[in-house]
């Protein structure tokens, strides 16, 4: 989902970092006052970075014949909450824009847009959704993660098919082209992180369930010690 | 079940990376004779399709530094994944003591 450097018209460019920034801004504000008020927290927060730094890496091949990544942002907006995900999604972006030339500074309030604000809300919705619907904790989770990472991918779509629509077909005919390469790749890739993130947090749940429970993820039931 | 169902799933994402490895066929190379890659970034593709939709875009910045070659690239990229795993590993080390501390701690206080 990375735009490469330099692949976004300069009026884009402005417009996904005024977008994104104030993600951003807030998301820092949030987990300040977090922090603050719940040190103990400090280290799962690291967890939900770790995390997003691991599966951001690995680039796994796919049926379509071309190879792509998680983004391992679902884990933390579950635990954190999307706005704290801003933060860490851009940490990671631009470790990779700077030291890899994966991604780039110029599209990096666009790639964070799509990685750190959108795949967090969407997970985070899709979580609270499947709990009201009473859903067990792990298909809930499944659902928010795999959805978070295969939401982030149509949205890289959809702002590379904004930046250069169809000559013929527009905005619709560019977007599928652009869903095609990425959409479609995705799909194995974001069953492998929402497995991948209930594997984590069934760990992180049988070990810590107190801290779980207090951040509002289990309830009282499903907490056996 | 219950018991099972992390290793089952850890055994579905092998299972989902390894089955395009063998399910996708390699071209064969192209009239220049040129092999074809295969797993290819997703992301260099989405390049190629900008290219085409308009050619005469030009890329206005260029990344300040690119690694020196492909072996210092994948480099970098494991070395995020092992900060990234070392510290999930380091966690769960510390919170599978601390429960099992916990739990000596409830034995000792009931005796």
């Amino acid at each position: 989902m990375h735009i490469m450097e330099g692949f976004l018209p300069v009026t884009h460019v402005i417009g996904w970092s005024a977008v994104s920034a104030p993600f951003v801004a807030y998301g820092l504000y949030s987990i300040n006052k977090r922090i603050k008020e719940n040190p103990e927290q400090r280290m799962l927060l690291g967890v939900a970075a770790a995390f997003t730094f691991v599966l951001s890496a690995l680039k796994m091949p796919s049926v379509t014949g071309s190879s792509s990544h998680p983004t391992g942002t679902g884990l933390g907006a579950i635990l954190f909450g999307p706005a704290a995900m801003a933060p860490i999604g851009a940490v990671v972006l631009l470790f990779q824009a700077i030291l890899l030339a994966h991604g780039g500074l110029t599209t990096l309030g666009a790639n964070i847009f799509s990685m750190a604000v959108v795949g967090p809300f969407v997970a985070t919705a899709i979580f609270r959704l499947a709990r009201i619907a009473k859903l067990p904790f792990g298909l809930s989770i499944f659902f928010a993660a795999s959805c978070s990472d295969l939401f982030t991918y149509i949205t890289t779509s959809a702002q590379l098919a904004y930046a250069f629509p169809d000559p013929a077909g527009g905005f619709a005919a560019s977007f599928a082209k652009f869903a095609t390469v990425f959409a479609v790749t995705q799909i194995p890739l974001a069953i492998s992180e929402g497995l991948l993130t209930v594997v984590v947090m069934n760990a992180l749940a049988r070990f810590n369930p107190q801290e779980l429970k207090e951040m509002n993820v289990v309830t009282v039931q499903e907490v056996r010690v | 079940m219950k018991r099972y169902q992390n290793l089952l799933m850890m055994f579905g994402v092998v299972l989902l990376v390894a089955l395009p490895l063998w399910m996708v066929k390699k071209p064969a190379p192209g009239p220049d004779g040129k092999k074809v890659e295969i797993f290819r970034g997703a992301d260099d593709q989405a390049k190629d399709v900008i290219v085409k939709l308009a050619p005469g875009y030009q890329p206005w910045f260029k990344p300040l530094m690119e690694p020196p070659g492909g072996e210092v690239g994948s480099l970098l990229f494991a070395l995020q994944a092992a900060l990234g795993a070392g510290f999930i590993g380091y966690y769960l080390g510390v919170s599978t003591t601390r429960a099992r501390m916990r739990r000596e701690n409830d034995t000792e206080a009931r005796c």
